[in-house]
Formats: structure tokens, sequence, C-alpha cells
């Protein structure tokens, strides 16, 4: 058995019993990375020291194993571009909090992934080191902005992986490249180190080979931190505790599968089965109607959150991006491909005078009306499941020329994550034919991860791909 | 006689001295740093991935500020971004407050406060000479030290009214002690507006001249008295502008016209959560406010009967009001109330001015005591006391009439037991010469 294919849980029971060494579990990581990192493109950096760093890590909760990490958390020794040519070559001066805690933990960061620059997209594709391919079918895309990350633990060419989402940017690699993809509750992990995308959607989390090695990842980057002010000191349970719990007696509601996008499409045959594996696991399971208004017991629909999101996103990344003016560190400002110009362009005219309070105010508006039928429909539901993307992977060059494309790709999970809830992304369909995967988009309410991952386990176990 | 009338109006900018930083744990403290870019981290130089994290302690300070000030304290407040491209803006944007400061609507000396808040500054630019090269370099020392905003209502129509607002509004500073509020070291700054109207015009002028670089508050003066002078002689310069005062010409020059405001694109910033004030908290800013000088000023008056020229001198400062009243204890202590009256004490204070670091109250009342006793005592009580002494130390009278000049300190510490410890001693020792001499050999 090739070690790299072990999930977190295995490699670090199989360390800890000495059933394995790291050594082996390096060298089967370090072949796995000389074979296929070429034409998968998923790292922009390895670690050539990670084995000596993962001895000392040894008798760490982590024993040493070796995490990728998205190319956006700064990383003392290795360098940190976003996947950018302005940040091309540049070495962070301190650790972000999320790779500090891994490595506090016995974590070892294998290397840095590859994922859309800056953030900027769903696809990977605009990353300027060249797009990452999807280890499932490589004339496919990982999807993004978390595509390295995603590409990387389905390539087994690490055991587990840290992505940061925006909307979709975790969950939606995760269901491309057919793995577990968690985007906590907004404040519940440090953004501190990590380069700066939409600082008020921004949430770094775990993504795995299973449900279990994502709890046990959110257990260690989980938490208040001193050098961010927007994560909260809510409690934080073990989540490696409960999520075995199962669903039964649970609500749960189907969204958006009624919506005219998606009526008929494999999605909705998707989603549509996933509710019946939930009845059967002892939830009760409805549909929750679209509503293009607030209406009781109906979900608004997403179609508001593309321009919304798309603001809101683009004034902040305006804003964060100011600092890139190659002055002190990094390259100079000809070097922004053409997503960040334009996102650059859009935020600073939505945030204009005279613009502000037609765009950026407005959005603010809308966005709080997701929030209050969020709050109403959890009240009536422990989950609300859907699809975390409209479809299946696309074909490589399908992001080109496409402004938009990441807006419509993501357009399901903006609402959920403007109102800053969690959710997982879980495989839930595998076409045989293409190999290619859908997931599904568990969520709940805000600081329940909990409960999303004990339906993400249930769910896990209950089906075969 | 003009025909116009200057309305001006301030915005006064004040650094606080917390121990750090107003988004870092850096030092605050960029004048007296022994080398450039030493206080600095990933947050105040901009890096990537750097968070704010706001002082709680700066924001407390601002809004016992805003309370000294009258304001309305808002019961929700935030940060926002204030967008534009500068070198010493490592962010690319400044985190100030926009549309819902920390305080509002409030009044000193007639003079209403539109509002307070609370920003960072910036780092500086120094412009250098380096081989032959001329280049610019910045100092982040200063970057991200919190900077209260104070803009007044354009209230002031004399120059002077200028000069009394700016001088109280630093005492209220120093008496909060959250600044040194010194203007030469920049940690206070001075915006003035002006613009002139007609006599008997209601509404306000439809331009202002901001003037910049006044760093003391005799070239606020100075400065306001050549922009009045310059736009009142020239109608055609009473455009919207900003210029700056030159201290060597005495006279104010263009900087930028400025023909209609920078577009900031401020937006709320999303790393600072918004900031919810419970009013018993803002009840408990009230209560640890130090008590201000103008009603420090009326209590000394009526407590201790002073003038109000005294009274007035005596709180110029929180330090030397404190030190009145620890000499009033000290004298309460001593039971000598009558003897060293307050007012005394004012007049003694205001004249010599002791240096409060080294002479503590105690001591200084002793000075005050020494010298008031020698007044009371009558020269028949030294002489009378001196001849008692003489009498009964004959043998030391002969060993200092034999030149043994040490006896005289010893008689000296003789007289005063006998005066029970009054009396000056200098005029003492000229008495007991007097009458040793008076003894022949």
């Amino acid at each position: 058995m090739k070690l790299n294919t072990l999930t977190l849980t295995q490699a670090i029971e199989k360390l800890k019993k000495k059933e394995i060494s790291l050594s082996e579990l390096y060298s089967d990581i370090q072949l796995a990375i000389e074979k296929q990192n070429k034409e998968l493109n998923i790292y922009l950096k390895v670690d050539e020291d990670a084995v000596k760093k993962a001895h000392k890590n040894e008798n760490e909760m982590l024993a040493g194993v070796p995490i990728a990490v998205k190319d956006n958390f700064l990383t003392i020794g290795l360098p940190t571009t976003a996947a950018s040519k302005v940040l091309e070559g540049f070495m962070p001066p301190y650790e972000s909090t999320v790779t500090k805690k891994l490595q506090d933990a016995g974590g070892v960061v294998i290397g840095k992934t590859n994922m859309d620059a800056w953030a900027h997209g769903s696809s990977t594709e605009t990353s300027d080191f060249g797009p990452t391919k999807n280890p499932r079918n490589p004339k496919h895309l990982p999807g993004g902005s978390s595509g390295g990350s995603a590409a990387a633990v389905a390539a087994d060419l690490c055991i587990a992986a840290i992505g940061s989402e925006t909307a979709g940017s975790i969950r939606q690699p995760a269901a491309w490249c057919g793995v577990v993809g968690l985007k906590p509750t907004y404040g519940r992990v440090s953004r501190a180190g990590v380069v700066a995308m939409g600082s008020s959607l921004d949430c770094p989390g775990p993504m795995g080979k299973t449900v279990e090695d994502c709890a046990i990842l959110l257990n260690i980057i989980a938490g208040k931190d001193q050098y961010d002010a927007t994560t909260l000191s809510q409690p934080i349970p073990d989540f490696t505790k409960n999520f075995k719990k199962g669903v039964k007696g649970m609500r749960v509601g189907i969204c958006y599968i009624d919506h005219p996008q998606l009526v008929g499409t494999p999605i909705d045959h998707a989603v549509g089965k996933a509710g019946k594996v939930f009845e059967r696991l002892g939830a009760s399971v409805e549909l929750v109607k679209l509503s293009d208004q607030i209406k009781s017991n109906t979900i608004l629909t997403p179609d508001y959150a593309i321009s919304l999101y798309t603001i809101v996103q683009r004034a902040e990344v305006s804003s964060n991006l100011a600092r890139y003016d190659g002055i002190r560190y990094g390259n100079d400002r000809s070097n922004f491909g053409e997503e960040a110009k334009r996102r650059i362009m859009l935020g600073t005219f939505a945030l204009s005078k005279g613009y502000a309070d037609k765009y950026y105010l407005r959005a603010q508006q809308v966005r709080s009306l997701y929030v209050q039928n969020f709050k109403q429909l959890f009240e009536r539901y422990d989950l609300l499941i859907s699809s975390p993307s409209p479809g299946y992977a696309l074909p490589l060059g399908a992001s080109t020329n496409d402004p938009m494309f990441g807006e419509l790709q993501d357009f399901l999970v903006e609402p959920s994550s403007l109102a800053g809830l969690p959710g997982i992304s879980v495989p839930c369909f595998r076409d045989p034919s293409t190999n290619l995967y859908l997931g599904l988009n568990i969520m709940a309410n805000h600081w329940q991860e909990e409960k999303i991952l004990a339906a993400a386990y249930a769910f896990e176990q209950s089906i075969k791909l | 006689m003009s025909n116009y009338e200057s309305i001006i109006g301030l915005e006064i900018h004040v650094e606080l001295k917390t121990a750090s930083k107003m988004f870092c744990g850096c030092k605050n403290d960029p004048f007296f740093a022994s080398a450039p870019n030493i206080y600095t981290c990933p947050v105040c130089l901009g890096m990537p991935g750097g968070l704010p994290v706001p002082n709680k302690k700066a924001v407390e300070w601002t809004i016992m500020l805003g309370l000294a000030l009258g304001c309305k304290i808002s019961p929700e407040s935030k940060f926002d971004r204030k967008n534009y491209f500068y070198p010493d803006l490592p962010k690319g944007y400044q985190i100030t407050q926009y549309d819902q400061p920390l305080a509002i609507d409030g009044k000193l000396i007639n003079i209403r406060i539109r509002r307070v808040h609370l920003e960072e500054d910036t780092g500086k630019l120094i412009h250098a000479t380096v081989e032959g090269k001329r280049i610019s370099l910045v100092d982040f020392n200063r970057s991200g030290v919190p900077l209260v905003e104070i803009v007044t209502e354009p209230d002031f129509r004399t120059v002077e009214e200028v000069d009394q607002f700016l001088k109280k509004l630093q005492q209220v500073i120093r008496y909060l002690d959250i600044s040194n509020a010194d203007l030469e070291k920049g940690s206070m700054r001075l915006e003035p507006s002006i613009s002139l109207r007609s006599i008997g015009d209601a509404k306000l002028p439809d331009y202002r001249v901001e003037i910049k670089n006044i760093n003391s508050f005799r070239f606020v003066r100075k400065a306001l008295e050549a922009e009045i002078e310059r736009q009142t002689q020239n109608p055609k310069e009473r455009y919207q502008a900003t210029r700056r005062y030159d201290e060597k010409t005495g006279t104010t020059m263009l900087m930028r016209r400025k023909e209609e405001a920078q577009d900031y694109r401020y937006f709320p910033e999303p790393d600072i959560p918004p900031m919810r004030f419970e009013k018993t908290y803002i009840e408990e800013l009230k209560s640890k406010l130090p008590e201000l000088p103008d009603t420090k000023h009326a209590r000394f008056m009526d407590m201790y009967s002073l003038n109000d020229q005294d009274s007035g001198l005596l709180t110029e400062t929180r330090k030397l009001a404190d030190y009145f009243e620890e000499c009033i204890k000290v004298t309460k202590k001593i039971g000598l109330v009558d003897e060293i009256s307050a007012k005394k004490i004012a007049n003694w204070l205001i004249n010599k001015r002791p240096d409060m670091e080294t002479v503590l109250p105690a001591k200084f009342i002793e000075e005050i005591r020494n010298a008031v006793m020698v007044v009371e005592l009558s020269s028949e009580e030294i002489t009378g006391a001196i001849a008692t002494v003489l009498e009964a130390k004959k043998q030391a009278v002969e060993d200092y009439k034999n030149g043994k000049e040490q006896a005289l300190m010893f008689f000296l510490g003789q007289v005063i037991k006998e005066l029970k410890g009054k009396g000056d001693k200098a005029l003492i020792i000229e008495k007991l010469k007097e009458k040793l001499a008076s003894y022949g050999s």
C-alpha cells in the first residue's frame, strides 16, 4: 500500500503505533509529487526539509504528517505568492496563525499549493503560474480558488490540506475533486497571516480525504486569535468527539434544487438522492421552496447574491490590494493579472462618491436580507443541504474570457457565505464515465460545525462512490 | 475697517500616549525612538495578512475626551477605511472613523465641537540627500500611533478666540493625561480653515482655505492674521484651497486648489467588528474623569477663598493644582492651618515656583514656615533667648572667645530649642555674633 493514500486519521494512528515510519510516509509522498506535480501543477513550492521537520514533531498530536497549504497563508521559510507574480519571491517575515497552530500541533507544511491569483476565481486557471489540473480527470478544472489544495488531497500528494474560502473556494474545488472541504463559521478560524481577499468573508478551513480528517484539523486551527479581531471567543467543542452521533431527529431542508437552472440536472438528482439518504438515517427532510422575496419557510433565491457578492467582495479587494505597490516587498503593479485589475477597477467604482450608496450600501442592505432569511430558516431546520456548485468540473479553459465565471459557479454558496454560515462539501456522486464528482453542501447555523460534521460523517458512511 | 468678518473652524489632531499603537502591540513612542523603523510589525507596516486589533485604552481615552468636551457618546460606533495612496501610508488606506465617530456635539468655551473620532497616524517621510542622490525615506515608527481628531464648527470670529480655545483644549487634554499635546513634537497638530463673509450675512461662505504646517500657538495666530489680511486684500483669492504656512516669511503659500473634495472611497473596516457601548460603561468612564480645569478653578476659589487669578494660575496644570492641595494637607497634618493659610501657600507657589520634582510639599511647607515664623518672632524674643542660652553656657562662651568657632553652631541649636523650633537661622546667627562680640575679650 502506498502510504501517501492514507487518510489523516490512519496516518496518525499508524505513526503512533509505529506501524509505519515518517521516512516511509514522506518517501511515498515525495515519490507521488515527483510523479504527478509536473503534469497537475498542484504545488508552487515543496519544502525539501519537510521530512526533517516531521521527525521533530513525531511525538506531537499530528505526529509530523505532511499538510498541503494554500499559497495565500504566510509561511516563514517558504515563499508566499497567493499565485500572483506581484508577490513572486516574497519570503514572509512571519507565520500565519493557522500554519503556526498546525505546526505547533505537530503538522508539517509539505508545500504551498496553487490557487487562483489572490484567490480571485473558482478554477485555479487565473493563477499567474499556470492552471492546476483535476487529478480525477486532468482534462478538467479542479475548481478554485483552493484548487491546488483540493487536488493535492485528491491526488494523494499530501495527507490533508488547508484552503480558504470567501464563497465556494473550499467547497467547490472539494466537490469537483471529490474530497471533503469544510468552510467554518466566519470568525471561527483566524485570518491573521492570510493574504486578504474579501475581508468580511474570508475563512480558512480544512480539506481532507474524510470528514473525520476535517474534524481533526478544525480542532487544531479553530479559536479566538489575538491577531484577528473578527475571531470570536465562542466555546470550541472537541470536533472529533461528536461527529459519529448521526442525524436522527434532525430537521433537514433541501435548498435550491427547484431553481430553474438546476431543475432536471444531475445536481437536482444528486441532492434529491442525498435527501433520501438523510431520511433513511432518521432525519426529517423537506424541500425549502425557492422564493424571490423574504417569505416564511422559503429560501431567498441566490440570484441576488451574485451581484451583491460581486460588489462587496470587489470593494474589499480594491482596498486590500492597495498595499501591493511593489515598494517594500514583492514586484510592481504591472505584474497584476487581468482578473485582479478588473476587480480593483470594479471595486473602486462601487465605492466611489455618488456610487457607493447605489452599490456598496445597497449591497449591504440586501446582505442583511439574506442574514434574516437564514435566521428564520434555522429556527425551523437543523441543516440545509444543497450543492456547492451547479455542476461537474468544467473542462480546462472554461473560465477564460468569462469575468463572471466564479460568481456563476459559486452562486449557490454565496448567500450563506455572505451570512457567515458554516458549510461542508462531502462527495455525493461520481460519474463513472468521466470519473468526475459532485459534492453535497451541508450548512448549519453559526457555530454549529458539530452538526455539520455529524451529518457529513453519517452521509459519508452510508454511500458508496 | 473691514466689511468682512472671519469665519474660522479648527481641525485638531492629538496623538494619544498609550503604551502601544492603535492596532498592534508595537511601542508607541515615535518621537523618542532611537532609530527609524524600530517600533514596527507586520500590522503597522501593512504586510500581507496583517490585521488591525483595536487598542481598547485608546477607544476609552477618546470617549473620555469626548465626555470632557461635553459630547454625546455614540452608543454604536465603528471604524472605516479611507483609501488613498501615499508613501507614508503602508496599507493604501487609513483606518479612521467616517460616519459614526465616537463622540459628537460637544462644546468648549462657547465653541461647538462637531465630532471627536479616533484614527491611526501615518509614517513619516524624510527627504534627504544620500551619497549625492535626493531620496525619500520612510520611518514607520509613527505608523499606527493612535490619533484623535477633534473638529469644531466654524464658530470662531477672531484670532483671539482661536488662541483661547486651543489653550483650553490643550489644558483639558493634559488634565486627562492622555497625550502630551505638544505642538513642537507633533503630538498636537492644528489645521485651521478660514473664509471671509460680509458682515450681516447669515450664510456660511461657499469656500474655505485650510492652513497646514503650523507647529506652535504663536504661528496659529500669525498664520491666521496673515491669511485674513490676504483674503481681505484680494477678493479673488477667496476660493477653496489648501495652503501652507511659512514661518520664515510669515505668509501662507498655495499647496493645492481643491476644486472638489478628494474621493476617499470610505467604507466600513471589515477587519474590525463594530463597537457597542453600554450606558453603564459610559457612566463608568464618566466617573473616571478627573476634575477638569474649570471645575477645579471654581472649587479653589470657593474652598480656599482664592481670587480668580490665583485660582486660574494654580489650576493651570493638574500637577500644580495637586501640589497645592498636597501642601494644604501638610499644613492640616502639622496643625498650622491658621499660621500658613491657603492664600499664603498660593502666593508662595505662584511666586517661588518650586521644582515640584525635587521639593516635596512637606519640604516646601517647611520653607514657608521657617520664613513665616521669623516674621512672627519679635526681635526681643530672639535676643531674649540668646541671652538665656549664653548665660547658661558660660564655658562654651569662653571657648568661643578662645577661638573655638564651632561653638557658634552649638549656640544656634540651643537658641532654636529655646524658641521651640521657630526662628530664621541666618537671623539668629547674625544676632548671636553681635551679642558674642559685645562680650568683648
